[in-house]
């Protein structure tokens, strides 16, 4: 027996690192190699001509059609001259103060009741839910405190589509809440009701609810009442897309072990209670990522309100298309609509990634 | 504790109050509904406007430019109606047969080991699945009209395939009947397989030997369509579209508002599809498939009888209703005036006759009966994916 003690073989040296990853990742297999060479070609092929379009053959100063003669990349000066549109739609200039001061109260709200851990959450969010939703629409609408109205037809662009989606929101939440729970609770008739309720929703297209909300809900009102046009719309897509909310909250409500419940009213509460103090609190935990993809889904449904007439950042862009005044261009306003939408869209479900992964959804 | 008595037994009673809270809610939409429904008809009187079905008995003075049945400006707003229903199934059908193979082909290449094709995937993922569809229907058709070349320079990959901003030429079949051969031979391929299927598994039950189910499978369901189009193809005689002096002559021209609309559903569904498809592979856990691996099974049996089977369960789901949102989003094409079921009927038809009731009723009745098709179909479908539980 040997006493000897022998030092182990070092490690084979790692020369080139990033040669060795490009090997292994790249060029692992002749296929691999083959493929790789396509995406390049692929790319080679698109890259340099869209970088070419939107940057380095596009003109960026000057105010009018006239500085953009001749050129062959994109038209930036276009979306700048339509940029006050993109953000306020037709809003009176003098009074674009008012979309400001609403913007940057929400943004605030928003920044606070997204932020983990922000101390007193539920008194904002309380302030947030009840006092903010009314308190907006009187600034944005006007006639109250020597406001001047500005009529929801002049309203557009971002405004319009954030106004949309936060306040078809504010209806599709506890909607889809209380389809959720009907759908799930004992009583027959009512779990009847609200499964006809969902699959009807679901069942037809979001389009033809906005198109028609704008030609039935006129019919069953009262004669003599008025509903404006962009609140047909806020209602049609809050109904629909409640819906589709009160499958996600219904996924989070089969998670719960039915203990839960039980215990709870082995503990002599009533129904209410059970729900607002035990059932709702955790299955909503579990459904906060499928409800903000949900709300995802429901920003860029807001689009679909160019078929009322209804001018959202996609609709002025739309518009912005037959300006007279800058014949021949379009695609620039589309591109920039469509980045802003993107950025929007891809943040959020960003965020409701990294929800799923702190609340540990799936991991259970 | 007090026991209760007399009425207040009653009223607190478990059963009473359930049947009271139902009764009470049944009955307040009810009252609802039927608020709803005597001020339409209220206002429907004093507006004057007809109401019943008979509208749809009379010529729409409408003509559509894509259209699988007959339809003049004579015809009927039935007939129309049918055009835009078929319309819509025409484009539903392309573009969940397109979204699916681009997002099988998207979501498998996402999980690549060559580093680039996953990024490239991935790249393509988030780009669609972030911006909303309408961008894309109206960005593509924008594209198709403004920046493709005229006629005269029409771009074309050979093969009688023309692309221009009027749009997409291509030869066509004298008799199309022929190529209802493929769906059939699919179909007949389908119920082989589903026999030898059987025979197969009775057989291995029996004696113990196996039979290459799946090799048999493919060759019967992809083999035998394919062979039915080669032959339908050499079958026919094909007219090829001509340059003339101001249109091209022969084949026929796929519009730009169907060029469109169906790219951009394709592609935005694809996305969706690929993360779904993405989401499932990766949901076979890995001790089945290192479990299979210590079985001795090779590489393309352990994918074929561990990972699609159990990746098809958490697939098939999702993708249903991917589908139904392919075919309720179909509906965008009346944004481009696509003559579908949205636009000629929503449209045209409710700005011509205002009978704004029946057409919704009609409308919505429409798309939840695809719809329901739709699912029952892919829940058929998945029963046979589906863990078989007893």
């Amino acid at each position: 027996m040997s006493t000897q003690t022998t030092s182990p073989a070092r490690p084979p040296a790692v020369r080139l690192r990033a040669l060795g990853w490009v090997r292994a990742n790249l060029l692992a297999t002749p296929l691999s190699a083959a493929v790789t060479l396509l995406c390049l070609w692929l790319l080679w092929q698109t890259v340099p001509g869209l970088i070419g379009w939107a940057v380095i053959d596009a003109r960026w100063s000057g105010t009018t059609r006239e500085a953009c003669q001749g050129a062959t990349g994109a038209c930036w000066v276009f979306v700048r001259a339509w940029f006050d549109q993109f953000v306020y739609g037709f809003y009176p200039v003098d009074q674009r103060w008012r979309v400001d001061v609403a913007g940057i109260v929400f943004a605030l709200f928003a920044a606070v009741l997204l932020w983990p851990g922000f101390p007193r959450k539920r008194v904002v969010g309380v302030v947030a839910a009840v006092a903010f939703p009314p308190a907006c629409i009187v600034l944005l609408l006007g006639g109250w405190f020597g406001l001047p109205v500005v009529e929801t037809r002049l309203w557009g662009g971002m405004m319009l589509t954030a106004f949309m989606a936060v306040y078809a929101g504010l209806i599709a939440v506890p909607l889809g809440i209380l389809l959720a729970l009907g759908r799930q609770g004992r009583l027959p008739l009512i779990r009847t009701v609200s499964v006809i309720l969902i699959e009807f929703w679901r069942g037809v297209p979001i389009l033809t609810v906005i198109f028609l909300a704008s030609f039935i809900l006129p019919l069953i009102v009262p004669a003599g009442v008025t509903v404006d046009q962009l609140a047909r719309a806020v209602i049609a897509l809050g109904l629909v897309i409640a819906a589709y909310m009160a499958e996600v909250v219904r996924g989070g409500l089969q998670t719960l072990p039915p203990g839960q419940a039980e215990a709870a009213r082995a503990l002599g509460l009533n129904y209410w209670k059970t729900t607002l103090l035990i059932v709702l609190p955790q299955a909503l935990r579990v459904s906060i990522p499928g409800l903000v993809n949900e709300f995802i889904a429901l920003i860029k449904n807001t689009s679909l309100v160019l078929i009322i007439s209804l001018f959202d950042l996609l609709g002025v862009a739309h518009r912005a298309k037959s300006d007279p005044q800058w014949a021949g261009q379009g695609l620039e306003a589309y591109v920039f609509a469509g980045g802003v939408f993107w950025l929007v869209c891809f943040a959020l479900s960003r965020y409701s990634l990294g929800l799923e992964r702190r609340l540990g959804v799936g991991k259970r | 504790m007090s026991k209760r008595t007399g009425l207040s037994r009653y009223l607190f009673d478990r059963r009473v109050l359930d049947a009271v809270t139902q009764v009470a809610v049944v009955g307040g939409l009810c009252a609802l509904i039927w608020y709803f429904v005597s001020n339409a008809s209220d206002q429907l009187v004093r507006g004057g406007i007809a109401s019943g079905f008979d509208f749809l008995w009379r010529s729409s003075g409408v003509d559509v430019p894509v259209k699988l049945i007959p339809h003049a400006n004579a015809s009927s707003y039935a007939n129309l109606l049918l055009v835009g229903v078929l319309n819509t199934l025409l484009v539903s059908a392309i573009g969940i047969v397109i979204a699916t193979v681009l997002g099988f082909a998207i979501g498998i290449a996402r999980l690549s080991r060559n580093w680039l094709l996953a990024r490239l995937c991935g790249a393509f993922i988030e780009f669609v699945r972030n911006i909303p569809l309408l961008f894309f229907v109206l960005a593509w058709y924008f594209v198709i009209v403004n920046m493709l070349p005229p006629l005269r320079q029409s771009l074309s990959p050979g093969a009688g395939i023309f692309l221009n901003n009027r749009g997409l030429y291509i030869p066509w079949p004298d008799q199309p009947s022929r190529f209802l051969a493929v769906p059939a031979a699919f179909l007949a391929g389908a119920v082989v397989f589903w026999l030898v299927r059987r025979w197969a598994a009775a057989r291995r039950a029996r004696t113990g030997r196996g039979f290459p189910v799946g090799t048999v499978g493919g060759i019967l369901m992809l083999g035998l369509p394919l062979a039915a189009a080669l032959g339908a193809g050499a079958a026919s005689v094909w007219d090829v579209p001509v340059r003339g002096g101001f249109n091209f002559r022969g084949g026929i021209v796929l519009i730009p508002e169907f060029v469109a609309i169906v790219v951009a559903l394709a592609t935005y569904t694809a996305g969706f599809i690929a993360e779904i498809v993405r989401g499932g592979i990766l949901a076979v856990s890995k001790g089945q498939i290192e479990a299979a691996q210590a079985l001795g099974l090779k590489h393309g049996e352990i994918l074929r009888l561990i990972v699609v089977p159990q990746a098809m369960r958490a697939i098939v789901p999702p993708l249903t209703s991917q589908y139904l949102n392919l075919i309720k989003n179909s509906s965008f094409g009346a944004f481009i005036a696509f003559p579908e079921t949205v636009s000629v009927f929503l449209g045209s038809t409710l700005t011509q006759t205002g009978q704004a009731i029946e057409i919704a009723a009609i409308t919505l009745a429409i798309y939840l009966a695809i719809s329901l098709a739709v699912s029952a179909l892919m829940n058929w479908y998945n029963r046979f994916v589906a863990i078989p539980t007893r």
